[in-house]
């Protein structure tokens, strides 16, 4: 157990100091942007590794809530004159409440079910979305007010490099303490054998609800996030193809690993950034990228990486 | 009774794609236990290079065999450079990897081709044919038929030669069948070309009415997976079932209630289908030994 915390801390540690670092070592706000959008999308990817690796549920429709929490943020200032903060908690209750209702009768599906299941309620969201143009503007998106916190304009790529920072060590800090809970052993319970853990005693339909609405949460705060720092948010941000993403980090980085979770969400970002000279040839490269990512590094970078090193202290 | 008859003939159209792109996903899930999310960019490169082909010049029917020999040839390239490494991945890795394939050909085809729509002429002409007050595309009757040729075509394949009855054998069991001495990485080759042959002929075949461009396989795959699951997933009868009942569904869904969300049906149907009847209308209970 004290192994355990101290393991803990050393994450946060190490992802505390990597946040404070990387800003002496950026040339210029480019960089500044492209770390707040790992950030970002790591905190969606660790919402999303609670339920696939932790409950090892998949969901391929996660975008969804992203996008319920980016559209919050994006309708309710300026449609319902609601203070931009208290559209993104409102964001994130919608999502939350939108996944217990639906979980409910979803996560019951197994396998390739569960994978049309979680699809249909992405792509049906999605579709709302850009169909209700006169709220959301449609496939062209809309504008985006600025958040403002106790009179204080949260704007800047260089200001928003340190909010999604300060969120990605929350959300880590939440993540990693859920794992020592009796509802994180719970879910590793469930991962490993639903029979098993509902054979001692696991209630296992609510255990899956819990993780899919955390992981949708996660997902809504993360999209909410995303909305404030662009200033403007289309329906992409709610589609299959951004699910597909999600999963990705979360698999790229290796099931059920956290930090695994900061790491995939790090180089599906960037990568396509280093590697697309040209814009024509951006989905090219995200194709190659996770088909060779997949072959060759499919349980994970981070189990497979410390999986090498534990080999070695051994032999 | 004239509207009702349009819905009607316009749905089977349409179902019979959605048919055709199940029935693709249901082959290759039966060889391999891989759900194919690339199965739609097979039914836009049958467009596509039909388009392209007959632009250039090469008659119709050419064309349209040169394009499903590139369909059959990416299909291969499909199984042999992403599917093949991959094997014992899990499911969800492989998902992913066929995701990432179409992603990938969705993005050569906007390079190679480009990002506009196309359309081809129908093959019997477009003088719409009057049945009953509904007025009806002759290009449906291709669209139907050949549907209808290669369901047959395939039922007889699978059921009467050698060479069909081994797919079927390494759909049942993959280990028992390759102790019989068949090659199952051979006839998982055979499900996807045979898969991306099916694809590109319904691609062909629906492009005279639904125009084409290069990002049209997206939506078809989803929608032809939700079929196949409709359907109940492996079960080849469901499949085109499966997708006849979703085009029927969308055309009288976009007819009588609304048309700007003719999208959304399908997949809020899958919902209800799925919460109702999780293995699906014509699949069996799946029994999870312990």
């Amino acid at each position: 157990m004290g192994a355990l915390t101290n393991q803990r801390f050393l994450i946060l540690a190490v992802l505390a100091v990597v946040i404070a670092v990387l800003p002496f070592v950026f040339p210029s706000s480019y960089y500044f942007r492209v770390a707040s959008l790992v950030w970002v999308s790591a905190l969606a990817a660790i919402g999303l590794n609670i339920l696939m690796g932790q409950a090892g549920q998949v969901s391929l429709g996660h975008a969804a809530f992203f996008g319920i929490g980016a559209y919050a943020v994006a309708i309710g200032p300026a449609h319902l004159g609601i203070p931009p903060w208290a559209a993104l908690l409102i964001g994130a209750a919608l999502s939350a409440v939108l996944a217990y209702l639906v979980g409910r009768p979803i996560l019951r599906l197994k396998g390739h079910y569960l994978a049309i299941a979680t699809l249909g309620l992405g792509v049906l969201v999605a579709l709302v979305i850009s169909t209700e143009s006169g709220w959301t503007g449609g496939p062209d998106g809309m504008p985006v007010e600025r958040l403002i916190l106790f009179g204080w304009r949260v704007s800047g790529s260089y200001t928003w490099y340190w909010v999604t920072g300060a969120l990605l060590l929350v959300g880590t800090w939440i993540a990693l303490n859920l794992d020592e809970t009796p509802t994180g052993r719970a879910f590793r319970a469930l991962h490993d054998s639903e029979v098993a853990a509902q054979v001692v005693g696991v209630d296992v339909a609510r255990f899956k609800l819990q993780a899919f609405v955390i992981a949708a949460v996660y997902a809504s705060i993360a999209g909410s996030a995303l909305a404030f720092m662009n200033g403007f948010i289309n329906p992409d941000q709610a589609g299959f193809l951004h699910s597909v993403e999600l999963v990705t980090i979360v698999v790229l980085g290796g099931l059920g690993s956290i930090v695994g979770s900061i790491v995939g969400a790090a180089v599906l970002v960037t990568l396509p950034q280093a590697l697309t000279i040209f814009h024509e040839y951006e989905h090219l490269m995200l194709g190659l990228i996770i088909i060779v990512s997949m072959i060759f590094m499919r349980n994970g970078i981070v189990p497979s990486v410390s999986g090498l090193f534990l080999r070695r202290a051994r032999s | 009774m004239a509207e009702f008859l349009q819905f009607l003939i316009s749905g089977l159209t349409v179902g019979a794609v959605y048919a055709l792109v199940a029935l693709g996903f249901t082959l290759i899930y039966n060889a391999s236990g891989v759900v194919n999310f690339a199965q739609g960019e097979f039914v836009m490169l049958g467009g596509m290079v039909t388009v392209f082909a007959s632009a250039a010049g090469v008659p119709l029917p050419l064309a349209a065999v040169v394009a499903i020999v590139v369909a059959v040839v990416i299909g291969l390239l499909l199984h042999r450079l992403a599917i093949e490494p991959a094997r014992g991945a899990s499911a969800v890795t492989l998902i992913i990897i066929t995701i990432g394939a179409s992603i990938l050909l969705r993005g050569l085809a906007a390079i190679i081709f480009d990002k506009q729509f196309h359309k081809l002429p129908g093959f019997s002409g477009e003088t719409p044919i009057d049945i009953l007050g509904a007025a009806v595309q002759p290009q449906s009757f291709w669209v139907l038929g050949g549907t209808a040729v290669v369901v047959v075509a395939l039922y007889v394949f699978l059921e009467h030669t050698l060479l069909g009855k081994a797919v079927l054998a390494t759909a049942a069991n993959r280990l028992a069948a390759r102790l019989v001495g068949i090659n199952t990485t051979t006839i998982m080759a055979l499900a996807f070309g045979g898969s991306a042959a099916i694809g590109a002929i319904a691609g062909i075949l629906v492009t005279p009415i639904t125009l084409t461009n290069y990002d049209v396989g997206t939506l078809l795959a989803l929608k032809g997976f939700a079929a196949a699951m409709l359907g109940g997933m492996g079960n080849p009868l469901g499949a085109v079932v499966g997708g006849l009942l979703l085009g029927l569904l969308e055309a009288f869904g976009a007819g009588y209630l609304s048309s700007t969300y003719k999208d959304a049906f399908a997949f809020l149907v899958i919902l209800i289908v799925l919460f109702a009847a999780p293995q699906g209308l014509f699949g069996r209970r799946a029994v999870e030994r312990v």
